[in-house]
C-alpha cells in the first residue's frame, strides 16, 4: 500500500475550493501497525478515505496491494475495496435493522448475493472472536458503545482484508473499552498479518504501535518509529 | 435468521422496509386506497356493461336485416328549364307498406353459410288489431319460425302461464294485453290487418319481456299465420340473425350489406346510444386511473427520497463495505415495487370487499341484487402489475440518488 505525493482538494472548481492534503507520501507495509496522529481537522479521516478508496485524491498515486487506483472505475474501486479494506469508524455505523451477527454477514452477502451457511459460521467466530457470542443475535443498535464498535471490527475482518482502517475507533469509548478494542485490533494484526491504519489522540495507545505518523496541517510532519519495524521490501504491499 | 434463497437486494430491502414500519404502513394504505378506488370503479363499469349488453341481446337479435325503405321521388326533373328557373319540388315521405325482403330463401342462405354467422330466423312482423269481446287493442305481431327464433330471443324462459306451443292457431301474448283484454291461457283472440284479413288464434302462452311496453304490444304467431294476415305469402319482412362474436356484429352487418345489397343493422348500430355512454364512462375511467396512479408515483417516490436521505449513511458504510452502486440501486429499486406490489394486493382485497358490500347494499326492490357483478381476475392481476410497475417506476428517481452518494459524504453526515 503506497501513497505518492498525494493531493486533496475539496470544493475543486468552486471559490471555496480548499487543499486539505498536500502531497502525502506514505506507504504502509504487510502485518505494519501504523498509529496516525494529529489534531482534529488535520485531514486524517481525508487521508484514510482516500486510503480506503471511498475517495479519490485530486492529485498523486495510489497503490492498493499492487494496484494502481486512479485509472479505476467505481465498479473496480467497489471491488478492490470489498475485497482488500475493512473499516473501522469512530461512530460504529452499524446497520440497525439487523441483529450483530448479520451485521457482521454483510460484507460477504454483498459480495456472494445470497446467504450461505459458511457465512453464517464466519460470522459467528469473528463474533466469538471479539466476544460478542451472546449477543449475536441482538439487534443492532440494542447493544453497548463498546460492545458496537466491537462487532464493527468483527465486520471490517470479515472478508479477512489485508488492510484494515480504523478512524479513531477508541474515540467514543471509555478508557477500559477502548483499550480491549486496540486490543482486539492488535491481536488480529498480529494473528493474520493485516496491516492497519490506526487513527488516535490517545498517544498511549500510539506508542503500542509498530510506528506513528503525525499529520499536521495536511502534511505528515514526523514518522516515529515503533518497537517493530518491517521494512523488508518483499513486505510491500 | 436469513434465508438462503433470498437475494442480497431483497434482505436489505425488506428490512428496510420493515425498520420503517410507519412508513410503510402509510404508504401501502395509500397505495391500497387508490388501487380499491379503481378496481371498484372498473368492476362496477364493466358489470353494468355486461349486464346491459346481457339483458339487450336477450331481447333483440345481433343483426337485423330489412327491406329497402320506400325512397320518395321527385315528382318532376328538377334540371333548370329554359328560363334558368328552378322548379321546387316537394317531397313527401312516402307511406311505408308491409314489404318483404326480394329472394329472401336465398339470401338466408347465403348468410347461414358465413361462418360467423350462427342461427338465422326469419320473421313476418305487422301490425295488427287484437279484438275480444268489445276490447280491442294495436299490436305487433310477429311471425316467427320457434325453432329458429327461439335460439335467438328464448320467449321460453318469459313464459309466465302456458306453454311455448306455436301452431298455425296460436299466438303467444305479454301480460299487459293478457290483462287489458281479460284473456288467460286458452282463451280465443281475434286477430285483424289492416287489410281486412282476420283469423281466430287461441291464446298458448303468457310471457313477461321484462317491460311494460313490450308486453302491452309485443306478440308471437307461427310465420305462416303472419304472412297470410299480412298479406304476405312466403314473404318475410325481416331475417334475424346471431353471430359468434357480438363485438363483431356491426362489421358482420356491414359485410352483409355489401354482399346482398339488403340493409343489415347490428344491435351495436340500434344501441349507438348505449356506446357512446360507454365510450365516455370509460374515457373518465381511464382519466381517474391515470391521476390514480399518479399520485401512488408521487407517494412512493416521496417516501422513498426521505428514506434515503434518513439512511445515507448506512448506505455510504454499504459501500465501504464494498456493496456495488448496481446493489445498492436495485435495493431502492425494489422497495419502490414491493410497496407498489403490497399496496395493490391490500388495495384489491379492499376494493373486493367494497364490491361485495355494495352488493349486499344496492339492490332492487324485490331484493335481488341491481346486476351481477363478475370478479374478473384480469382485473385484479392489472392492477397488480400496474401498481408494482409504478412503484418501480417511481423508486427511480430516488435509488439513483441512493446510487449517486458519495460514500465519504454520507458517512460524514
Ligand atoms: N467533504 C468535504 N468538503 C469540504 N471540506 C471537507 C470535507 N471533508 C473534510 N473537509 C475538511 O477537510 C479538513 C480535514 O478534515 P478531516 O480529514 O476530517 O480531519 P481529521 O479527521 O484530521 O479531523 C477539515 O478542515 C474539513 O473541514
Ligand atoms: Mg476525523
Amino acid at each position: 500500500m503506497q501513497l505518492l505525493d498525494v493531493h486533496k482538494s475539496f470544493n475543486v472548481g468552486t471559490p471555496i475550493e480548499t487543499e486539505v492534503l498536500h502531497g502525502i507520501d506514505l506507504t504502509l507495509f504487510k502485518g505494519e501497525f501504523c498509529a496516525v496522529m494529529g489534531p482534529s481537522g488535520s485531514g486524517k479521516s481525508t487521508l484514510l478515505n482516500i486510503v480506503g478508496l471511498l475517495d479519490r485524491p485530486t492529485r498523486g498515486t495510489l497503490t492498493v496491494c499492487g494496484e494502481e487506483t486512479t485509472r479505476l472505475d467505481d465498479r473496480a474501486l467497489t471491488r478492490l475495496r470489498g475485497h482488500n479494506i475493512g473499516f473501522v469508524f469512530q461512530y460504529h455505523h452499524l446497520i440497525s435493522a439487523f441483529s450483530a451477527i448479520e451485521n457482521v454477514m454483510m460484507p460477504m452477502l454483498g459480495a456472494a448475493g445470497f446467504p450461505d451457511a459458511a457465512m453464517s459460521e464466519r460470522a459467528a467466530e469473528l463474533l466469538e472472536y471479539v466476544g460478542l457470542t451472546p449477543w449475536r443475535d441482538n439487534p443492532a443498535n440494542k447493544l453497548s458503545g463498546g460492545q458496537q464498535q466491537r462487532v464493527a471490527i468483527a465486520r471490517s475482518l470479515a472478508m479477512n482484508p489485508p488492510v484494515l482502517l480504523a478512524d479513531e475507533p477508541t474515540g467514543n469509548l471509555d478508557t477500559k473499552s477502548a483499550d480491549s478494542v486496540f486490543e482486539l485490533l492488535r491481536r488480529f494484526n498480529r494473528e493474520q498479518g493485516t496491516s492497519v491504519l490506526f487513527v488516535t489522540h490517545n498517544p498511549v495507545l500510539a506508542q503500542r504501535c509498530d510506528k506513528t505518523i503525525e499529520v499536521i496541517d495536511g502534511t505528515i510532519v514526523d514518522r516515529h518509529r515503533g518497537a517493530k519495524a518491517a521494512s523488508d521490501a518483499d513486505l510491500l504491499l | 435468521m436469513l434465508n438462503r434463497w433470498t437475494p442480497f437486494e431483497w434482505i436489505i430491502a425488506l428490512r428496510f422496509m420493515r425498520e420503517g414500519r410507519m412508513q410503510t404502513a402509510f404508504i401501502i394504505s395509500g397505495v391500497a386506497i387508490g388501487v380499491a378506488v379503481i378496481v371498484f370503479m372498473s368492476a362496477l363499469l364493466s358489470g353494468l356493461q355486461s349486464n346491459f349488453i346481457r339483458r339487450v341481446l336477450s331481447a333483440q337479435a345481433h343483426i337485423q336485416l330489412l327491406p329497402p325503405k320506400e325512397v320518395a321521388r321527385p315528382q318532376r326533373d328538377v334540371e333548370p328549364g329554359a328560363d334558368n328557373s328552378v322548379y321546387g319540388t316537394i317531397v313527401q315521405p312516402p307511406l311505408q307498406r308491409v314489404r318483404s325482403i326480394d329472394q329472401w330463401q336465398a339470401i338466408a342462405r347465403h348468410i347461414g353459410a358465413m361462418s360467423q354467422v350462427v342461427v338465422v330466423s326469419p320473421e313476418a312482423a305487422g301490425s295488427v288489431l287484437a279484438v275480444r269481446g268489445s276490447a280491442s287493442r294495436a299490436i305487433t305481431m310477429i311471425g316467427i319460425e320457434p325453432t329458429q327464433y327461439f335460439r335467438i330471443v328464448d320467449i321460453r324462459d318469459k313464459i309466465v302461464r302456458g306453454t311455448d306451443r306455436l301452431n298455425a292457431a296460436d299466438i303467444l301474448i305479454g301480460t299487459e294485453l293478457a290483462s287489458d283484454l281479460g284473456v288467460d291461457v286458452g282463451d280465443k283472440l281475434r286477430i285483424s290487418s289492416a287489410l281486412g284479413a282476420s283469423n281466430t288464434l287461441s291464446v298458448t302462452g303468457i310471457f313477461d319481456l321484462g317491460n311494460k311496453g313490450a308486453n302491452q304490444r309485443t306478440t308471437f304467431v307461427a310465420l305462416h299465420t303472419a304472412q297470410s294476415l299480412l298479406g304476405l305469402p312466403g314473404g318475410v319482412t325481416g331475417l334475424d340473425l346471431t353471430v359468434r362474436d357480438v363485438y363483431a356484429a356491426e362489421r358482420i352487418a356491414q359485410r352483409i350489406t355489401a354482399a346482398t345489397g339488403v340493409q343489415a343493422d347490428s344491435w351495436i348500430k340500434t344501441n349507438a346510444q348505449f356506446f357512446t355512454a360507454i365510450n365516455a364512462q370509460q374515457t373518465s375511467n381511464t382519466v381517474i386511473r391515470f391521476f390514480v396512479a399518479l399520485s401512488v408515483a408521487f407517494g412512493i417516490a416521496s417516501v422513498l427520497v426521505v428514506s434515503v436521505v434518513q439512511r445515507s449513511r448506512e448506505i455510504g458504510i454499504l459501500r465501504a463495505m464494498g456493496i456495488s452502486q448496481g446493489q445498492i440501486l436495485r435495493v431502492f429499486l425494489l422497495q419502490g415495487g414491493l410497496l407498489g406490489m403490497l399496496g395493490s394486493i391490500a388495495g384489491a382485497a379492499l376494493g373486493a370487499f367494497a364490491l361485495i358490500l355494495w352488493q349486499q347494499l344496492a339492490r332492487n326492490a324485490d331484493g335481488t341484487p341491481l346486476f351481477p357483478l363478475s370478479f374478473e381476475p384480469v382485473l385484479f392481476i392489472a392492477a397488480l402489475v400496474l401498481a408494482t410497475l409504478t412503484g418501480l417506476g417511481a423508486a427511480v428517481a430516488p435509488a439513483l440518488r441512493a446510487a449517486r452518494l458519495e460514500p465519504v459524504v454520507a458517512i460524514r453526515g
